[in-house]
């Protein structure tokens, strides 16, 4: 729209025609006063904090609900003002508790702080305040009245930004008061959102009230463990008798690619870190068939010797290895390259949910062809096959929907089963649970009696949107994701995402944790580039996945098993004969049922006590800061390089870490720390070589940048806390054709949005949210 | 059925039916009912809105905005249906004569409807009663269905190609609701707030569609301006003010009840003359000329026409029409604390001003009148109400705010009286006036 210019305390301004006064008034610095205003939500004009006088308006006006027009005269900046505001503020806390020495907010309170700046300092008023009990509303969620000033973010949030609409207002005149719409418990998403948004201490978490003060924690920004939407959540740590506990997980900072958006998940279920299940003691298995603690020395010592024996004895495809979906990049691709370099074994495997190995093999060759996740918030066309966001992505369904609720987005929607987000779609169809590849060929042209005229109508509105987002789960694989590529890219304007399901599912596919492919997809006979770096002793022949690494150990052909970070045997129902003859490692925070089955358990650190990069679902790679510390556990990428290095591998050629310097064992967790990191920043803007240690992550990622085709990423953005979107646009895959059978493997997790795969079962509070939504739905199908 | 009063000096024109039956449909039609509409059907839309601007009729449902004009400011094209909305929400204390319409002459109401609806070229209308009028829906719903019945509501009214439905609706108990937007809401099934202006009803309304919202007796007196042209309608009352006013004359006045009379009749003949006078010959302390939320009026300042502009000059509002006539019995302080209590407990809530205004203004002022108010008190709820007006989202907190402030000006005496601890002073006398 058009410019207009306007007076605002006699300053010249100007702004897009329609743009709210206040907002107009914000971008040149003049700050509006506002409680009930939130930017994306709704208009409410219920605080009148923002009272403005605008010339010729007999009355003051609201700056939240006035558009600028041209040649509008303002005054925020009079007595009169200044008054209107105290006056407001003298009201609004006249029924306010002034608990403010035990409540959460107190210093992070929207209403001490414009309270502070706009002054009211006294109060007139004697009689007794408005009283009423703290309520639970479920597992989570507490409400206390008394604080609550009525600004209706929370209300809007849940129902505008979530579409759940679990709370609204009560009775009327200094009485109205926000509660459930389920009667005195909510029935909802249980994400929190409510609370974070809420100006004030009237909304709490079970988590975090009366826990600590604001000003006694650390913050630090990193990346969720959970979905593989890769949220940034700031985490609250403090200290605690074994390290640093993180107590509080949010995003009011709204950096990071997810704005203040989180989850229940994000926000509650970091609880596992402080589960008293915790393994703190490396552990070796006796001759009598139990556990005993041993010396970190010691069980490093025992697995080294272990692998290089077996590699040495039996050869290195009798040694298999496993990783991630949750650990780092730079965690995965060296647990590869120690694998491939040093362990000289092609047995290397992780937990696939999804395919992206075909999706990169679809596009190989195509720029710019994957979507990152932004552009769910703002492609003016999304198709969703299959996956159900809402409970598997909750930020994709977040983006989604904001982009419906402010660009009026079109959303297309194909599945197998009623999803929540046909709310927002504009056309949804129903197909066969297992007709995803025979739609996708549908799409592509190939006529399907099975797909009737609503799927038809379906292809139509698709080829006849200029520009187009498409998003697809799990559902489709191999060559049906070929098909459904070759359909969009017969559009004009076409961008993919696949949706996997942890935190880095993509990393650990970028990264090479597989069999037959390099990091980067690159296929593993391909000559040059990562083959001449890892040296003579890399196998030319595909390994074996991770199905095949257990019926090759229950033939008694693996010699070692090493398990980085997950679980498989529960998730295959792998049983304890099948390993009789294999020696098992395995690097976990909890006695899996893998661990279980193990001869030396190492206790790991969670992503939230490392720092590193992880990628989304949607390639976009960010920063991972150390937030948490627990005494007795090392990283993944600590243990690998110890191991390695006690196996008497040259560390240097692992690790590209402080050339001439010499390495510093001991140093680890210090290094990790976020001081390191921002000793990193500077040193790097300087040019100066940060690395000093191998368990440096930023060692890793130096090569991660040099040698993984798609991740040249602009080093110091990422650094600053900007996500990067990597393309691995498969240019690096050479022969396509080779692989287009290749098994895929892929295993979807079947998460909710209350459950997370093995972490999951170890957050007390999640399995409580999951327990509390359970009973509801049942009560709610009665 | 409450016990009709009338005066010589009253000139009939909405009230003309009252206790003739007329909720009879075939009785209402004698009495020259369903005339309007046939003419305005003949003549239409223009005919009708220039009628509406020369009758100078002026909403009566407290704004006295003018009604021709609310009229012309409906769209002709509109993508959305539009719609006409009667208000009888009634709640206004010292206002009853919506409920007099409804109760006597409830085709008045849907005649008027249909012309409204034929005006702005709206099919539906609605008629929105006040929840405690609950009794009376009885009555506008068979008023409304003999009207079906007779082809004057439905498809192809009165044999022409026009269609007009009807629909009554009642409200739960809640005075906000009388505001144009928050009845909007209400009767969408919503909580009943209102709504942020700009858009007007008259281009985002009902169901999004542009409404145009009339009081009842805005819309009762529509068809008797048809009936008697505009220009000559306007002529009964004063400048600018067309037409005649129910007003409700209530309180310590020796003949209370709903007159009828013309725009600009003066007030103090209005209380001495028409009314009686005070009730037993008291003199009289205070005058509220236009229901509750209006300012109160010295003696001094009742020698003035009753229009919306020379009321409105002499510092209070025509508003209602609920002229609340107070002896010297009456406790000003206990008078402010019972106008107050009626505000806090209608505040519908949605913004701080009046939410926590009226709430602290009632405590203080209970407070106050038992006797334990301090000095410093006085100002301060003055100074409560003077930061409450003019910056609420809706008129109700100026409702609240506007009259404590003249209380406080007009009679800071009798708030001084009640300081100290002493008991109410007024209090005996009250006594005595009930004995
Ligand atoms: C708090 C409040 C209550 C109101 N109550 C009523 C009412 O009960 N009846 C009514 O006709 N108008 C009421 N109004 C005025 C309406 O908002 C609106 O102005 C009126 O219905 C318009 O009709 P008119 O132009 O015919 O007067 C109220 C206004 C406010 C602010
Ligand atoms: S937790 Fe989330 S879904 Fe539940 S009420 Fe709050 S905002 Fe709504
Ligand atoms: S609970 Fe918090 S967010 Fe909700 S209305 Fe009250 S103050 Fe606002
Ligand atoms: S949406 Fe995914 S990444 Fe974001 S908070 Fe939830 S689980 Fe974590
Ligand atoms: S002034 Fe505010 S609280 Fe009072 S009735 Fe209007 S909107 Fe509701
Ligand atoms: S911010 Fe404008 S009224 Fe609340």
């Amino acid at each position: 729209m058009a410019d207009v210019t306007l007076t605002v305390d006699g300053k010249t301004i100007t702004a897009p025609a329609g743009t709210l006064l206040l907002e107009a008034c914000r971008k040149v610095g003049i700050e509006i006063p506002a409680f009930c205003y939130y930017p994306g939500l709704s208009l409410q004009a219920a605080c009148r904090m923002c009272l403005v006088r605008i010339e010729k308006m007999p009355k003051l006006q609201t700056a939240c609900t006035t558009q600028v027009t041209e040649g509008m005269i303002v005054a925020t900046d009079t007595d009169e003002i200044h008054q209107a505001r105290k006056a407001m503020l003298e009201l609004v806390l006249a029924n306010h508790p002034l608990d403010c020495p035990v409540c959460d907010a107190g210093g992070e309170c929207e209403l001490q702080d414009m309270t502070f700046k706009y002054g009211a300092g006294g109060s007139q008023f004697v009689e007794i305040k408005n009283h009423r009990e703290e309520q639970q509303w479920s597992p989570v969620v507490f409400f206390d009245r008394p604080r609550c000033i009525l600004c209706y973010r929370c209300v809007r949030v849940c129902n505008e930004g979530m579409d759940v609409a679990a709370l609204g207002i009560q009775q009327r005149n200094s009485g109205s008061v926000i509660a459930p719409n389920d009667q005195t418990q909510l029935d909802c998403e249980q994400c929190g959102m409510c609370i974070d948004i809420c100006p004030v201490g009237a909304l709490t978490s079970d988590t975090y009230r009366y826990k600590t003060r604001p000003w006694e924690m650390t913050h630090v920004g990193t990346i969720c463990t959970h979905c593989g939407d890769g949220c940034k959540t700031t985490l609250g740590v403090r200290r605690s008798d074994d390290g640093m506990q993180i107590v509080r997980g949010d995003n009011r900072d709204k950096s990071g690619l997810n704005g203040e958006f989180l989850c229940v998940k994000g926000r509650y279920a970091f609880d596992f870190a402080n589960n008293e299940e915790r393994l703190t003691q490396p552990l070796v298995r006796q001759p009598n068939g139990e556990f005993a603690p041993v010396t970190w020395e010691d069980a490093i010592k025992i697995v080294a010797q272990k692998f290089r024996v077996a590699r040495d004895d039996r050869g290195g495809a009798s040694i298999g290895v496993i990783g991630s979906t949750r650990n780092t990049n730079e965690e995965a691709y060296l647990l590869q390259k120690v694998a491939r370099s040093a362990f000289g074994t092609n047995n290397i495997d992780h937990h696939r949910t999804t395919d992206y190995v075909a999706l990169t093999r679809a596009l190989a060759g195509k720029k710019h062809r994957m979507a990152s996740i932004a552009d769910a918030g703002s492609a003016p066309a999304i198709f969703v096959l299959g996956n159900d966001p809402t409970e598997q992505h909750p930020l994709l369904a977040w983006n989604l929907r904001t982009n419906v609720r402010h660009n009026s987005a079109r959303i297309y929607l194909a599945n197998h089963r009623d999803i929540k987000l046909q709310r927002q779609a504009k056309s949804s169809i129903q197909i066969p649970a297992d007709g995803y590849a025979a739609f996708a060929r549908f799409l592509g042209g190939e006529e399907n009696s099975v797909f009737g005229e609503d799927a038809k109508a379906l292809r139509d509105a698709l080829r006849n949107e200029p520009s187009l987002l498409i998003v697809f789960g799990s559902e489709l694989r191999g060559s049906a994701i070929d098909a459904l590529a070759e359909f969009g890219l017969s559009l004009p304007d076409t961008k993919f995402a696949c949706l996997g399901d942890y935190v880095n599912s993509r990393g650990a596919a970028d990264m090479g944790l597989y069999p037959d492919l390099l990091p980067g997809y690159v296929p593993i006979e391909q000559e040059g580039g990562l083959r001449a770096e890892y040296g003579g002793r890399m196998s030319q022949q595909a390994g074996l996945d991770v199905a095949q690494m257990f019926e090759a150990a229950a033939r008694n052909e693996l010699a070692v098993l090493y398990v980085v970070g997950d679980d498989p045997a529960e998730r295959l129902g792998v049983d304890a004969d099948a390993l009789r003859n294999t020696f098992v490692v395995v690097q976990d925070m909890f006695m899996t049922a893998t661990a279980k089955l193990a001869d030396v358990v190492l206790p790991t650190s969670n992503l939230y006590e490392k720092s590193g990069t992880v990628t989304n679902t949607f390639g976009d790679l960010q920063l991972v800061k150390k937030a948490a510390d627990r005494a007795g556990v090392r990283s993944d990428l600590e243990l690998i390089v110890r191991i390695a290095d006690t196996m008497g591998e040259d560390v240097h050629a692992l690790v590209p870490f402080g050339k001439g310097v010499r390495a510093d064992m001991g140093q680890s967790r210090g290094v990790q720390s976020g001081e390191a990191d921002r000793h990193g920043i500077w040193l790097a803007a300087h040019n100066l070589e940060p690395k000093l240690s191998p368990f440096d992550p930023n060692a890793v990622l130096d090569e991660i940048q040099r040698l993984v085709p798609g991740y040249n990423f602009d080093r110091m953005e990422l650094l600053a806390g900007t996500s990067q979107h990597v393309d691995a646009d498969g240019s690096g895959v050479m022969e396509i054709s080779r692989f287009a059978n290749r098994p895929d493997g892929a295993m979807p997790s079947a998460d909710t949005l209350f459950t997370s795969g093995t972490l999951g079962h170890y957050s007390e509070k999640l399995n409580e949210v999951e327990t509390f939504q359970a009973k509801k739905s049942m009560v709610a199908a009665d | 059925m409450p016990r009709l009063v009338s005066h010589p000096d009253e000139v009939k024109v909405v009230s003309r039916r009252f206790g003739r039956g007329a909720t009879n449909i075939d009785r209402y039609i004698e009495l020259d009912g369903y005339k309007a509409v046939r003419q305005a059907i003949e003549k239409g839309p223009e005919w009708i809105i220039a009628e509406m601007k020369a009758s100078n009729l002026r909403g009566r449902g407290g704004a006295g905005f003018p009604t021709g004009m609310k009229w012309s400011f409906v769209p002709k094209q509109s993508e959305k249906p539009k719609y006409v909305l009667v208000n009888g929400d009634e709640s206004e204390p010292g206002t009853c004569k919506d409920h007099l319409i409804f109760l006597h002459d409830p085709h008045a109401v849907i005649e008027g409807c249909i012309v409204a609806g034929l005006a702005v070229g709206a099919k539906t209308g609605f008629i929105y009663l006040r929840g405690e009028y609950r009794y009376l829906l009885t009555i506008m719903e068979k008023a409304i269905a003999d009207a079906y019945a007779k082809g004057f509501l439905g498809k192809g009214i009165f044999g022409s190609n026009f269609d007009f439905e009807i629909i009554s609706q009642t409200g739960a108990g809640a005075y906000e609701v009388g505001e144009e937007s928050a009845l909007m809401e209400s009767l969408e099934g919503k909580r009943g707030i209102p709504r942020i202006r700009p858009p007007f009803p008259a281009v985002v309304g009902l169901y999004g569609g542009p409404t145009v919202i009339n009081n009842a007796e805005t819309i009762a007196s529509v068809s008797h301006i048809l009936n008697m042209g505009g220009e000559a309608y306007a002529k009964i009352g004063s400048n600018r003010n067309g037409g005649t006013r129910l007003f409700c004359i209530s309180g310590h006045a020796e003949r209370p009840g709903v007159y009828e009379l013309p725009m600009g009749y003066n007030l103090k003949k209005m209380i001495y003359e028409v009314a009686g006078g005070v009730r037993g010959g008291r003199q009289l302390k205070a005058v509220v000329p236009g229901g509750s939320s209006t300012p109160v009026l010295l003696p001094s300042e009742i020698d003035i026409g009753m229009d919306f502009d020379q009321v409105g000059k002499a510092g209070s509002m025509l508003g209602s029409g609920g002229v609340v006539v107070l002896d010297e019995t009456v406790c000003m302080v206990e008078f402010a604390l019972r106008t107050i209590q009626f505000y806090q407990h209608e505040s519908c809530g949605w913004c701080i001003p009046c939410r926590e205004g009226t709430d602290w203004l009632k405590k203080t002022l209970t407070r106050f009148h038992a006797g334990g108010g301090e000095a410093k008190d006085i100002d301060h709820i003055q100074y409560l109400a003077e930061n409450m007006l003019g910056r609420t989202f809706c008129p109700l907190g100026d409702a609240a705010a506007m009259p404590t402030i003249a209380f406080v000006k007009k009679f800071r005496q009798e708030f001084e009286d009640h300081l100290n601890g002493k008991p109410c002073p007024y209090a005996k006398q009250q006594e005595l006036t009930l004995a």
